[in-house]
């Protein structure tokens, strides 16, 4: 499986938003999270945006005070995340599922968003 | 809210001044109040809304849990019963959010799962495709076996909507399936493989994806789709399509030659023309890492890694260097010409370049340029920081120690080289530097005399034994400098150093081999001493012993003087003062009455005996046990007259006896030293072990066998019974690797070789030849040997050493065996579609959709029609064979022999294991394997014909 994870954490190293594509328990997700967050988080903007850790290569990208971390195998505004946390998640299902990209067209990604808002 | 009319009261007020989940985010982001107080306080409000009737509070009650638990790391678990109530509900806002929290918190073990296989059912078959859409995304995180088994068909069917969004999260979840239960290839393999020529590119970009990563896993089932992904290749103008198809290229391309050469110019063609970095890399990865052979590909690879390496995006720098590092196996030459930008990187602002760019540099590292390579890294890594500075220092020991040393000519250099890396204010690889400094003095013998001038630099100063880093290394240097004191130049200093105050600091273990050193120094200078004295017999006393060295007069003098202190008879007082004195002297003229006496009053006071470590005790009580023995006789040392010959013979033996211990030089031993050890004389092990087995029948308990074989020897000398013989025949076949090869009780003499038998002999050969790069090859002889002797205990060995290959080599569990078995399966069956008439092929498909319907029969009677057909170069015979087994399988056997017994047993297992699904690819080991290949050969035959 490609991607085993997609995080997006704050300035402080706090989760926001966090979906795994394999079952850790509550304790080893928070212990993962702990350690990637720390490892991103102590790097410059000059350094590239590939971090090992564990098993797992985490590719990590800050837009403005949010940090976005895929994790794989070995090969936006933080306030918005926290009061859509639902509309976050389904944003995600349209681009990742089970741990395979789905879709990468952000006009894709956002329609069904938008549509759904309208049924509800 | 209040439509639910059918809610209790209660529940309508729980509704009404329910918070809402802003309400809940509000609250606590405001921080008013401790985060854990609001935590739990909307926590059991949650636990009271979940249990209301009206399922908007539910819903949004279950919200609240939701964001609790992936923000606040809340266990979720105890919502499981509503979040399945709120499912059915008929709202989308509240299925919506039954099936997020469901998606997040449940997993295999969720045992409210089985409830839910009619909803989603109901759900994935919804005319709303949003519905459908948050079911299939549930599956994607969720399913398991059971529910893959129950709702395979209803995703079967959406892998053929006419809405693409829906489509290609079927795709997702399909693979899903197919993971979780290897079966539902069968049903829903070629419609997947059917959506890689869909004109909507979102569903080929998903079902490119999946079949990417099944790839990765098992390329070799996948060798029958290479023109569908060649198709691919070609037209698709999408780059995130292309990324995934050279991927999944760059796993099949090794397998096959011919598809390799097929493919290396699409390829080269897509790194020419696009413009977008990331297929750039992917296509330079590919051709790098599996079309290697093709020269004018990797050229262009190389190219465009050079355009990486040097531009201004670190990402891209760290994936040029990580290009590279996989050429650098294959060509070299690639490495070499970026020389400049890597050692460039090496003080890159980023770890991760740093660290690509020192493995790169170390895979530029000859034996002519490793000592000037050594240099630079060393000096850098006094600028860098701590963690990438043992980095370095590891990299370069892995590097200079690889294969025993290769690329090391000048051993002088390394040692002190070693030596320096010990002094690196940051080093943290004591061990690794402690296991080279010994290995290198067992193995080399021309560097002892620089391993132990390294060795006493380090011992010799204080200031390094506060370093707790250190003390693995000044153990190695202890025990090199004990057990090589001779090619020490002042054995007096060395001494002094392994006796130092400080050394109280050490942990016990190195204190033990700090004391045990000094006495090997001792030993050795007391037998230096007295050999001195012997050399001549007839000198009437100390004052005039001969000097191996040195300005005669000028040491005399000194001599005096401190003889006129020794008259005083104050030893301790003696050894103070003379330290100064000493010291000088003893540059020039070793071992003198006196300087002996020095030593000795230096170990008396430097040895406590008493210890709480039993090791340094023990050891502590050998030096000073042969101390007390000089003690006692006196004279041996201070021969005065030749009055105490008889003493003098006493002690100067014992020092004799223990010097001879001492310079017996260890070696390496390898790890099957033992077999080597001859049986010694008058053990046979035979009878020995036929007496044990004696022994048990009467009831004594085990002994040791080698604890009593000599008295067993001479007690009983009965025959060995036929019963234990067989018994002990019967105990060696079955550990035969215990027992030593047999003809050597026999042929070969019986006295007790040393172990390191080998070593004396690889010595020698060191000895002999002066380039000692060829030492490197013969420490590599000892272990030919062993495997020459045509022994079944060595061919145990081999497969002992190979077993960590084993292990890494199959990964995959049993179910990525079986779904790659499935899929394989279905790509023969495709084979065999493709070459027969049209006609059939749509009646197959027919066939193929009723037996989802549960009715296999058809099918399989098609597919045996279909197989009647001979096959490309297999006998009709055959074949035919296995369209009868089914039928009867009597005789079958009949026709066959018994020969084929073995082959269709297993093929009637897997018949059995497979169920319904009666397909003529059922086939035994021997016919799928020539499926096959044919169908291999197939591939690339339709590759050459249709594409080219």
């Amino acid at each position: 499986m490609g991607i085993r994870f997609i995080l997006l954490v704050n300035k402080q190293g706090q989760t926001r938003l966090a979906q795994y594509y394999e079952y850790l328990t509550l304790e080893e997700r928070r212990a993962l999270e702990g350690e990637i967050v720390r490892k991103c988080l102590t790097r410059t903007e000059h350094q590239c945006s590939f971090v090992e850790h564990r098993n797992y290569k985490v590719i990590y990208r800050r837009y403005a005070s949010l940090f976005f971390l895929v994790g794989v195998d070995n090969d936006e505004c933080e306030l918005d995340i926290m009061f859509h946390l639902e509309k976050a998640h389904f944003m995600l299902e349209e681009m990742v599922m089970n741990g395979c990209i789905v879709e990468t067209s952000k006009s894709n990604i956002l329609s069904p968003i938008q549509l759904m808002d309208k049924a509800s | 809210m209040i439509s639910s009319s059918s809610s209790s009261p209660s529940s309508i007020i729980d509704c009404l001044f329910q918070r809402s989940l802003d309400d809940l985010i509000k609250s606590l982001r405001s921080q008013l109040v401790p985060e854990s107080k609001l935590i739990s306080k909307a926590l059991d409000e949650i636990r009271h809304e979940l249990k209301s009737t009206d399922l908007a509070t539910k819903s949004v009650a279950l919200q609240k849990l939701t964001f609790l638990s992936s923000i606040h790391s809340v266990d979720p678990t105890f919502a499981s019963f509503p979040t399945i109530e709120l499912l059915s509900s008929p709202r989308f806002s509240h299925k919506k959010t039954a099936y997020l929290a469901a998606s997040l918190s449940f997993h295999p073990g969720t045992d409210v799962l089985l409830l839910i296989p009619n909803q989603l059912r109901k759900d994935l078959a919804s005319p709303n495709p949003f519905e459908s859409s948050l079911a299939l995304e549930f599956l994607s995180v969720a399913a398991t076996p059971d529910l893959a088994r129950e709702l395979t068909p209803d995703v079967f069917a959406l892998l053929a909507t006419s809405k693409p969004a829906l489509r290609k999260k079927a795709i997702a979840v399909i693979w899903r399936f197919f993971n979780t239960y290897p079966d539902s290839v069968r049903v829903a393999f070629k419609r997947l493989v059917e959506n890689l020529d869909g004109s909507d590119p979102s569903t080929v970009s998903a079902a490119i994806g999946v079949f990417c990563e099944m790839a990765a896993k098992d390329p070799k089932s996948y060798l029958p789709l290479a023109p569908e992904f060649y198709r691919v290749l070609v037209d698709s103008k999408n780059n995130w399509i292309l990324i995934k198809v050279v991927k999944i290229f760059g796993k099949l391309a090794p397998l096959e030659p011919r598809l390799a050469k097929r493919v290396v110019d699409p390829i080269c063609e897509h790194m020419r023309r696009t413009g977008a970095k990331s297929l750039i890399f992917e296509c330079v990865r590919m051709v790098v890492s599996s079309l290697s052979d093709f020269e004018l590909a990797v050229k262009l690879a190389v190219e465009k890694i050079r355009e990486f390496l040097v531009d201004e995006d670190p990402n891209l720098r760290y994936l040029g260097l990580n290009a590279l590092s996989i050429l650098k196996s294959t060509h070299l030459w690639a490495v070499i010409e970026n020389k400049e930008v890597i050692i460039k990187s090496l003080s890159d602002a980023d770890p991760n370049i740093r660290l690509e760019s020192l493995h790169l540099v170390l895979a530029m590292v000859t034996e002519r340029n490793v000592a000037e390579i050594s240099r630079i890294l060393l000096n850098y890594a006094l600028k860098s920081d701590p963690e990438f500075c043992n980095e370095i220092l590891r990299s370069i020991l892995l590097t200079c120690s690889r294969n025993v040393y290769e690329l090391i000519a000048d051993f002088d250099w390394y040692v002190s080289i070693l030596g320096e890396m010990s002094r690196h204010p940051h080093c943290g690889l004591g061990e690794e530097i402690e296991r080279q400094l010994v290995d290198i003095g067992l193995r080399v013998k021309d560097v002892r005399p620089e391993l132990v001038r390294v060795a006493r630099d380090l011992l010799i100063d204080p200031a390094l034994l506060g370093n707790p880093s250190l003390y693995r290394i000044l153990s190695a240097a202890a025990w090199v400098s004990g057990e090589y004191v001779e090619f020490s130049k002042n054995p007096f200093e060395l001494m002094e150093a392994l006796l130092q105050p400080r050394t109280n600091l050490l942990p016990p273990l190195v204190r033990a081999v700090y004391i045990q050193s000094a006495f090997k120094v001792l030993v050795f200078c007391l037998h230096s001493y007295l050999m001195q004295t012997e050399a001549i017999p007839s000198s009437p006393s100390v004052e005039s012993l001969p000097r191996i060295s040195g300005s005669v007069s000028e040491i005399q003098c000194l001599e005096e003087d401190s003889n006129a202190m020794l008259s005083n008879r104050s030893t301790e007082d003696v050894a103070i003062e003379n330290e100064a004195s000493l010291s000088v002297s003893l540059d020039k003229t070793p071992f003198t009455y006196e300087s002996v006496t020095y030593l000795l009053n230096l170990i008396k006071m430097g040895v406590d005996p008493v210890s709480d470590e039993v090791e340094i005790q023990e050891r502590a009580r050998n030096v000073l046990a042969l101390i007390n023995v000089l003690d006692e006789n006196p004279g041996s040392l201070n021969q005065k007259g030749g009055s105490f010959e008889n003493q003098e013979l006493k002690t100067s033996e014992i020092v004799r006896l223990l010097y001879d211990t001492f310079s017996e030089k260890l070696g390496p031993v390898s790890a099957n030293a033992q077999e080597r050890v001859l049986v010694p004389d008058g053990l046979i092990l035979n009878e020995n072990l036929a007496e044990l087995e004696s022994i048990s029948a009467n009831d004594i308990p085990q002994l040791s066998v080698f604890s009593t074989v000599g008295h067993r020897q001479k007690e009983m000398e009965s025959e060995p019974s036929t019963e234990s013989t067989s018994l002990l025949a019967e105990h060696r076949k079955r550990h035969g690797l215990y027992y030593l090869p047999a003809e050597k009780n026999e042929t070969e003499s019986n006295d007790y070789p040393p172990a390191n038998n080998d070593t004396k002999l690889l010595v020698n050969v060191i000895d002999a030849a002066d380039d000692l790069v060829k030492l490197t090859e013969e420490s590599l002889v000892p272990k030919k040997p062993n495997r020459v002797k045509p022994r079944p205990v060595v061919v145990k060995l081999d497969e002992g050493d190979e077993a960590p290959f084993s292990s890494t080599k199959p990964v995959k569990d049993l179910k990525d065996d079986l779904l790659s078995g499935a899929v394989r399966d279905i790509l023969c069956g495709e084979e065999g579609k493709s070459r027969s008439s049209h006609a059939e092929k749509s009646s197959r498909r027919r066939g193929k959709e009723i037996s989802l319907n549960g009715d296999s029969v058809t099918l399989s009677k098609e597919n045996s029609g279909d197989t009647e057909k001979p096959r490309n170069g297999s006998p009709s015979s055959r074949t035919s064979r296995h369209r009868n087994r089914g039928k009867d399988k009597h005789t079958s056997h009949h026709e066959n022999g018994g020969k084929e017994e073995n082959s269709q047993k297993s093929s009637q297992k897997s018949s059995r294991h497979h169920g319904r699904h009666k397909t003529r690819h059922r086939a035994d080991g021997s016919l799928s394997r020539m499926i096959d290949i044919f169908s291999f050969a197939r591939a690339v035959e339709v590759l050459g014909v249709t594409q080219f």
